[in-house]
């Protein structure tokens, strides 16, 4: 009888979440053709304009060449059939693996130790009055300022590479880490121990999920940085990688190269960050919409 | 068997403007299946008492004892069931009433599944139990968070205002919930509220607190028949009990707001 009556009080106060957490849909009916359209308008003009200038003669061929014969030199550098690229056909693949891969274990092992760090010092005043001071003043080195450095020491190769892509991957990681442990709802934390957790299981069940869309805002960021310091690592400590092939078309004149290899590393980066969004999307389903923080 | 008792238990707190007693000499005997609530004014430590009852906070003086042992960290003897709805928004309602039983401290307790099912039956949850806590209504993540407690069986429940955030309608309804899951479980239970009505209603015993510094007042034996149904709201019994109590609050409520 009780039970009865709390829970039809109870569903009238329910909501579908569609209904509660989406705003509602300005037009009921939108048709993917008005839609593709929205997405493709600003790309489309900015090609238009692009192509215009060059053909009526505003700014010369040789420094920016219309899109068009952008696109023919991308197609050369990808598949060496046409050999307009002359001796860059061919090569697209071997440079996108080359930075791809630098990208990806720079960003594993700043991302690795800056969660690990921001975990300790989340968890421990010690630890952030140990680790504060040298982060803050490091934090605000701009990791260009370390290619120096990192030439002398590592010589020329991956690894100064790896070593200023994890740098740069490291500080937004470890920031943002510290912050999604400050931010756990204290009465989780409560619960947690009133339960009886011990803090193996305080960690890993509550700590580190509850931290983990922050973590994931680092972790965007990072990936970010990493695609920008890569193209800085092979302009300057490698022979190899989109950043190398930007430079080196460069010192040849190759404007149409240069920009075939912008294009290349803007789109890579941009898989990339959707392969973080993809993940955080599916790990943090139940942080899409306004999760419930524990107000009523 | 689970009774509480607080001996001379007082607690200070450093501030800026130097120490600040919050609770002084206080004495409190709860005993066992008694369900006792605990009625003041903000400020006059009555979560204070419950969080260090809870093992939360440790008291500066005194002794705090359930079933004759010393409180000295939280536990899973202890259930406590806290304002803000502690519900972990990554669970569905049926793995957060899961989560203390998967926990080891608890491993002891067997047929872990049979004991969710039955609580998702008993709180009414069981066709929302694939809800994440934000699909739900308030009255509904308290009843899953009480839920949550209960699946851990413990021997005492400690209530932080559980129902203040709830508008007075499901506040109502939840109130005869908690009732009906007492008169089944009877388990010993310390509720705080500032709810006066909220206080004798549920209550076995009220005890009145006084702030600056926190104390017992009053303690006031409610002795109106079990089971109770809301139309004892109307009851001169219930009337002539919930006055004296405003009475004793409101003096004590007016007199620490003169002296501050």
């Amino acid at each position: 009888m009780l039970s009865a009556n709390g829970s039809s009080s109870v569903k009238l106060a329910v909501k579908p979440i569609s209904q509660s957490v989406m705003p509602a849909r300005k037009f009921a009916v939108e048709s993917i053709l008005i839609r593709a359209f929205q997405y493709g308008i600003f790309p489309l003009v900015l090609l238009i304009i692009w192509q215009a200038v060059t053909e009526f003669g505003w700014v010369k061929r040789n420094v920016i060449p219309p899109p068009l014969e952008v696109l023919a030199i991308w197609y050369d550098l990808i598949t060496g059939s046409t050999q307009e690229a002359a001796r860059y056909s061919g090569t697209w693949w071997d440079h996108a693996f080359a930075s791809t891969w630098r990208v990806y274990a720079g960003f594993g092992w700043g991302v690795a130790l800056g969660v690990i760090l921001g975990l300790l010092i989340g968890l421990s005043q010690v630890v952030e009055r140990m680790f504060d001071v040298t982060l803050q003043v490091l934090r605000n080195i701009p990791v260009t300022a370390w290619v120096p450095l990192a030439l002398v020491f590592f010589g020329i190769g991956n690894a100064p590479a790896i070593f200023l892509i994890g740098l740069g991957a490291f500080f937004p990681t470890v920031i943002n880490t510290t912050l999604g442990v400050r931010q756990i709802n204290p009465t989780l934390i409560k619960a947690s121990l009133m339960m009886g957790a011990n803090n193996h299981e305080l960690l890993t069940r509550v700590i580190l999920i509850g931290s983990l869309p922050s973590i994931f805002a680092g972790i965007r960021l990072s990936m970010g940085i990493a695609w920008v310091l890569v193209v800085v690592a092979e302009m300057l400590a490698v022979r190899s990688g989109l950043g190398y092939l930007l430079n080196d078309s460069y010192q040849f004149y190759r404007n149409d190269v240069v920009i075939a290899s912008m294009l290349s590393i803007g789109m890579l980066g941009y898989l990339s960050d959707r392969l973080v969004v993809f993940l955080r999307d599916h790990l943090l389903q139940w942080n899409l919409g306004e999760a419930f923080n524990g107000e009523n | 068997m689970a009774k509480i008792e607080f001996r001379g238990v007082s607690k200070s707190y450093s501030s800026r403007n130097g120490n600040v007693l919050a609770l002084s000499k206080l004495d409190l005997h709860v005993a066992d299946e008694e369900l006792v609530t605990i009625v003041g004014a903000s400020g006059c430590g009555k979560s204070t008492l419950l969080s260090m009852l809870a093992g939360f906070d440790k008291p500066t003086t005194g002794q705090i004892l359930v079933d004759d042992c010393e409180v000295r960290e939280p536990g899973p003897d202890r259930g406590v069931i806290f304002q803000q709805t502690a519900l972990f928004p990554w669970l569905s309602v049926e793995q957060n009433i899961k989560f203390g039983l998967r926990l080891r401290a608890n491993a002891s307790i067997s047929n872990a599944d049979a004991v969710v099912q039955r609580l998702l039956q008993r709180t009414g949850l069981a066709a929302f139990r694939d809800r994440l806590p934000a699909e739900l209504s308030g009255g509904m993540r308290q009843r899953a968070a009480i839920a949550s407690v209960l699946a851990i069986n413990p021997k005492v429940l400690l209530m932080d205002e559980p129902f203040g955030a709830l508008d007075s309608l499901t506040r109502s309804v939840m109130q005869d919930f908690l009732l009906e899951l007492w008169d089944t479980d009877r388990k010993t239970v310390l509720l705080v509220t500032h709810d006066i009505d909220e206080a004798i209603y549920l209550a076995d015993k009220t005890i009145v607190m006084s702030g600056h510094p926190g104390r017992v007042c009053e303690v006031i034996d409610v002795k109106l028949p079990r089971p109770r149904h809301f139309d004892i709201h109307s009851d001169s019994k219930f009337i002539e009990l919930r006055d004296r109590v405003r009475d004793v609050v409101r003096g004590e409520a007016t007199a620490t707001a003169l002296t501050e």
